[in-house]
């Protein structure tokens, strides 16, 4: 049993005991990015409930169909990446890092699909980017699409690191340089940060385009 | 006793050794050289600022020279002195050894950690270099995004960087605490220093990002225009007062909770007697760190948030009294009929507690809205939380640095020389910042430089003050430096204090124990053997 668990290092008398300590680490490293992203929602809420027509008038022109299908993608990997950390537990290597990469892909995906939704926004005159063309009909809207803008590129940002976190446990399992199960500590942390990455957009889906 | 391994000190003797090196002593002791590096530029624009106030027409500065002087030492001060310095350089040195761990949990990460306070520090000198900024430690909207001609964002990026530090920091620490404790060393016998380090990681952990994000918005909004605090786009510059205080009022559990619990360790280790109410000590900590999530609000009672927010806050900042006071009732009677020593902590100690009841009762009287909305802005916040953060917070990590500095160097310094410097501190300092409580209630205005003449005579007591406080702040330089070169070798418990820290040998071994301890006794097992005694 003890060899399925990584090498043991310094501060630690038993791998248990190591394992623990990196997992808390990494929950609390996502308490922390949970509460940078609450500071964004507080923002959202105090707004929506100063300005509720504006804002709903304003939700209503974004592009819910490219945001419903960003959020398939999101489940979709989610699931994968789920299903690599059991196979990583259970040893496999195949089953993992193949998930591990088709996630990396439906993240891509994601990226792709929101760039051409910002381009139509652009083109619609949505988009407070600087030296854009907008035309919005209220100053309420325009802070809807700052909020928007700063929002969904945090966490493009976000997501961005999570593809190379993927693609990079892929090819370290795939090569072997990560052995398993011994590595699957590793493969949990890297899965747990993508869900919040998807749990945080599950979040913002809602309060940016369903807000109608 | 056997022979000991060699100390952290001189396992290794390059200059790469300690760039590199992973033991959280060693990071402790580059702690100590940056933030004392930190202190003195910061002091050194506190001592402009005085300076020009001098006269009423402040003519040493002009204006904007003034506001980037007061700005940079805020900045400074709270960012790269106050909330780093007992947590990284103390807590650093001391968690591990207090609860029995050869290290923090992630070693790495911590060396990361100070690499990333010097990035921002170095960002920071930077904007010194290139002209620095005017827009007040707050940085409040609209004046930081939109009018100020500083470098706002450079500014923001600084402290930006030095926040992802102390979240590094904080979610170690909880790691180690958690996972690290000795055999034996239940919650229930943990030191009350470790106790107030784990309240201090949580509000790091869970507060530090929401600063973040607001310094990501003020960027976003000078750099793209993207507003969320301009009323021409819409935004509302309130929302950023709201953002900041809630971060900034745990932040200042975050600067003085630490050294609530440097102050549980020195009373006691004064008193040779058990901290009375040890587990209320300890719960206070983790009282205070969740209450004063809720009361930001009382930095907003003239900003035109309603009047029953301003109400609830009112309250709720009261209640954060409650627990602030029963640990200074608690060392009262720690120290009641205890058997003291005049040794130099415990004079630091004694010049806290003073300090901190000074700044904590005028905390209780801004937070009632009658006599805020009378001193709000004025001299009066200005010595209210100085009281607080130099007289609390820097006394006490003077303290800590007298009782454990033969602990981290193997060497005592003169205790005279200690005496002497801890109550030049506190008469320096109470010259310094009891005028400015005078000031603020005859209503001279703070971030001004010039002002009415009648002000005169106490500006020029507050600078006299400040000169003395500043020398009496380097004084330790020589005689702890002089220890180093020339002291007398330390036991390992000088103090006769306890402490699994003080069961090691002074300095400690490079992983702190031969053989992991087990703990079978509560903490503060007084009176621990003469002998051992210096
Ligand atoms: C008993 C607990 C405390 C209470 C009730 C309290 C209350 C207050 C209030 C109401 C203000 C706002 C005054 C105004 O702007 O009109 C204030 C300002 C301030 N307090 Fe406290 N305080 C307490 C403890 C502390 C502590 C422990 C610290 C620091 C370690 C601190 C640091 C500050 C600072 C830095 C400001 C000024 C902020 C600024 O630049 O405007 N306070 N306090
Ligand atoms: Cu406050």
């Amino acid at each position: 049993m003890t060899e399925d668990l990584p090498r043991l290092k310094e501060p630690y008398s038993t791998r248990g005991q190591q394992r623990e300590a990196d997992m808390l680490g990494v929950y609390l490293f996502l308490a922390s990015e949970i509460m940078l992203f609450g500071g964004l929602f507080a923002v959202i809420f105090i707004a929506h409930f100063l300005h509720p027509e504006e804002f709903v008038a304003a939700s209503k022109k974004m592009h819910v169909a490219i945001g419903t299908a960003n959020t398939m993608i999101l489940l979709t990997s989610s699931a994968l990446v789920a299903i690599a950390v059991k196979a990583a537990r259970a040893g496999h290597a195949r089953p993992v890092w193949r998930c591990l990469a088709l996630s990396a892909l439906l993240g891509v995906a994601f990226l792709g699909l929101k760039a051409y939704e910002y381009w139509s926004e652009y083109q619609d005159g949505l988009l407070p980017l600087p030296g854009a063309r907008t035309d919005f009909t209220s100053p309420r809207e325009h802070l809807f699409m700052n909020i928007y803008l700063i929002a969904t590129s945090l966490h493009a940002l976000h997501l961005t690191i999570g593809i190379v976190v993927l693609s990079l446990f892929a090819w370290l399992v795939r090569s072997r340089r990560v052995k398993l199960p011994a590595g699957a500590t590793a493969t949990e942390t890297a899965a747990t940060y993508w869900h919040l990455v998807d749990i945080i957009w599950i979040f913002l889906f809602p309060v940016l385009y369903l807000a109608r | 006793m056997t022979a000991n391994p060699p100390s952290y000190l001189n396992a290794g003797h390059t200059i790469r050794s300690w760039l590199l090196t992973t033991d959280h002593k060693r990071i402790a002791v580059l702690y100590l050289v940056s933030v004392t590096f930190f202190f003195l530029v910061g002091g050194a624009a506190a001592g402009l600022v005085r300076a020009d106030l001098l006269t009423p027409e402040g003519d040493l500065l002009t204006n904007e020279g003034y506001n980037r002087a007061f700005t940079l030492h805020g900045v400074i001060m709270v960012w790269f002195f106050l909330i780093p310095s007992i947590p990284n350089v103390f807590g650093n040195f001391l968690i591990p050894l207090m609860i029995g761990a050869r290290d923090l949990a992630f070693p790495r990460l911590n060396l990361l950690s100070w690499y990333i306070y010097i990035l921002g520090g170095l960002f920071t000198l930077i904007v010194l270099l290139v002209g620095g900024v005017d827009t007040g430690w707050t940085f409040y909207t609209p004046l930081s995004s939109m009018f100020s001609n500083g470098n706002v964002v450079l500014v923001a990026a600084a402290v930006f960087i030095v926040g992802f530090s102390s979240i590094l920091t904080g979610l170690n620490f909880i790691v180690t605490i958690h996972r690290l404790r000795a055999p034996g060393m239940g919650w229930g016998r943990m030191p009350l220093f470790v106790w107030s380090h784990y309240a201090t990681s949580i509000i790091l952990v869970l507060a530090t990002p929401v600063l973040s994000i607001t310094l990501v918005l003020i960027a976003a909004e000078r750099l793209f225009g993207l507003g969320i605090f301009d009323p021409s786009l819409g935004g509302d510059p309130l929302l950023f007062q709201h953002l900041f205080w809630f971060y900034s009022h745990p932040a200042v559990y975050i600067m003085v909770l630490p050294a609530l619990g440097v102050i549980s360790e020195l009373v006691a280790a004064a008193a040779r007697k058990p901290v009375f109410g040890y587990s209320f000590v300890a719960g206070s900590s983790i009282a205070i760190a969740i209450i004063g999530f809720f009361v930001w609000g009382h930095h907003m009672f003239v900003s035109g948030q309603s009047m029953y927010a301003s109400a609830v806050f009112s309250f709720l900042s009261l209640a954060v009294a409650v627990p602030s006071g029963i640990k200074v009732y608690n060392w009262t009677a720690t120290l009641y009929k205890g058997n003291i020593l005049l040794d130099p902590p415990f004079l630091f100690a004694m010049s806290f507690i003073g300090l901190f009841v000074v700044g904590g009762l005028t905390g209780l009287a801004l937070a009632m809205l009658s006599i805020d909305v009378h001193v709000h802005d004025t001299y009066f916040v200005v010595a209210h939380f100085h009281y607080i953060m130099v007289g609390g917070t820097i006394s006490a990590y003077f303290g800590a640095l007298h009782f454990w500095w033969p602990k981290m160097f193997g060497r005592m310094y003169p205790l005279t020389w200690g005496r002497i410097t801890a109550a030049t501190i506190f008469f320096g300092f109470n010259l310094t910042f009891f005028p400015q409580f005078i000031l603020g209630f005859l209503g001279m205005p703070r971030r001004y430089h010039v002002y009415a003449p009648e002000f005169q005579t106490l500006h020029v007591l507050s600078s006299a003050g400040s000169t003395l406080l500043g020398l009496a702040y380097l004084l330790p330089f020589v005689y702890l430096g002089y220890s180093l070169v020339a002291g007398k070798r330390a036991s390992a418990n000088p103090w006769g204090a306890t402490g699994l820290e003080w069961t090691v040998p002074s300095p400690p071994p490079k992983h702190n124990f031969v053989e992991i301890p087990t703990v079978t006794g509560r903490p503060y097992d007084y009176p621990v053997d003469k002998e051992d005694r210096r």
